[in-house]
């Protein structure tokens, strides 16, 4: 499969890839890894005129600690993230679900900024961030605003970020130590979650839940007044609205809700 | 049309390409290098997996316009003087193949794995190839090569630093 035709750009900045955005608008996409982006575009689902490629910009990889948060550059790669030792010690959280997107090649190539960008409400980080209560750095001609993750995730596919915004960075706070649980049920490795669960420091996110990451509101306030992760997993699924496909049922997405969302406060990985 | 200058195996290219051109499509067309297989077409079977920078990529999901200025090795790379790589001489002692449409992907995701982890686990050498599909289904085999690649390599190393 071939994608339809288009210019293409490599970005020589942060700074020149806006330039691009403000003048091309929602016509250009901005590509780095391409993992979520070239599929599309192979399938004709994204016809953009032009690619605007911030993929090899060193300026927006790399973390760094900054105050109470942990700044990971947007093109910073899922297995750099993944490996990273700042990362690994302070929201050790990211840095597993960094670990479990798509396979060793995808998380070569994949980055933070566009899994997030893409906001596939099955993904991995956007839902870690969202559990971490994590933000990202927009930026566009206006200048620069920080939006929390809760913000961020609007829709099926759809964020806050702007056709002339570029996502230039992701907050996380520092929290070394916190417990922590990540589940993420497949039937084969390399799958989307069929349902996905993050939890850390009393706050529970679910993938595939809804058309967004979703946050198991009622179950984190049981847990605040004093329930046992029993007790409160058993409310995972309320105010959810998950979808059906040949994997499962909203029934059976509602039951794994509860189930890993119970594994999850226990603070197993899976 | 846009300009790329690229090393391919250790050679300097550079060609004039449409950007939508996949880096698999440069690699099979425009350099004849057809090592690299295309199977699924859709970032799931691993049968085009390239070392891009020294790690696995499937080249049907990147552009030859991103690998401008990189360096690319494939199958054809590994072997230069035609003595084997270790990776593909263990393939062949273990029967790591069946119909061989897969090998050229689970050797360069191998050589990647290997690079990253020298001494893997069978659990790891499971997951370090969870991106590459057998239709065959010949996987015993095949991690088995893997596992004896590694033993060879160390064995080279340790016969080195003696020597």
């Amino acid at each position: 499969m071939i994608p339809a035709p288009f210019e293409y750009v490599p970005a020589e900045s942060a700074e020149h890839a806006l330039q691009l955005l403000a003048e091309h608008g929602d016509d250009a996409k901005v590509l780095a890894g391409g993992h979520s982006l070239l599929p599309m575009m192979k399938l004709r689902l994204a016809t953009p005129e032009l690619l605007i490629d911030i993929g090899r910009l060193d300026e927006l990889a790399g973390v760094t600690a900054d105050g109470g948060d942990l700044v990971i550059g947007a093109t910073t790669r899922h297995a750099d993230l993944a490996a990273s030792e700042l990362v690994r010690a302070e929201a050790p959280l990211l840095a597993y679900a960094a670990a479990q997107v798509g396979d060793p090649q995808i998380r070569h190539r994949g980055t933070i900024g566009g899994s997030l960008s893409h906001a596939d409400p099955a993904a991995d980080l956007p839902m870690a961030l969202v559990a971490l209560g994590g933000s990202v750095q927009l930026q566009g001609p206006g200048g620069t605003r920080i939006v929390s993750a809760d913000d961020f995730f609007q829709g099926f596919f759809e964020t806050a970020l702007q056709p002339d915004e570029l996502l230039t960075a992701v907050l996380v706070p520092r929290r070394p130590g916190v417990p922590w649980g990540y589940q993420k049920f497949v039937r084969r490795s390399n799958d989307w979650a069929i349902v996905g669960v993050a939890a850390a420091d009393g706050r529970i996110a679910l993938a595939s839940m809804g058309p967004k990451p979703l946050r198991a509101w009622a179950a984190e306030e049981a847990l605040a007044a004093g329930a046992s992760p029993a007790e409160a997993a058993a409310l995972a699924a309320d105010g959810t609205s998950p979808g059906e496909d040949m994997h499962a049922d909203r029934e059976y997405r509602r039951h794994l809700a509860r189930v890993l969302t119970r594994r999850a406060l226990l603070h197993e990985t899976g | 049309m846009t300009r790329i200058e690229l090393t391919v195996n250790g050679e300097k290219h550079s060609d004039e390409v449409e950007p939508r051109l996949l880096l698999v499509h440069y690699l099979r067309e425009v350099l004849g290098l057809r090592a690299a297989n295309i199977g699924c077409d859709t970032t799931s079977c691993g049968a085009c997996t390239i070392l891009l920078n020294g790690r696995s990529v499937k080249s049907c999901t990147v552009l030859a316009v991103q690998a401008n200025g990189q360096d690319v090795v494939t199958a054809e790379g590994l072997a230069p003087t035609g003595e084997l790589h270790p990776v593909q001489a263990a393939f062949r002692q273990n029967h790591g193949l069946q119909c061989g449409f897969c090998t050229p992907g689970m050797v360069m995701a191998t050589v990647g794995l290997l690079a990253e982890i020298p001494n893997p686990t069978e659990a790891q050498v499971r997951a370090g190839l969870e991106g590459n599909l057998c239709r065959c289904t010949g996987y015993h085999n095949i991690v088995q090569a893997v596992l004896a690649a590694a033993q060879a390599q160390a064995e080279d190393e340790s016969a080195e630093v003696s020597a």
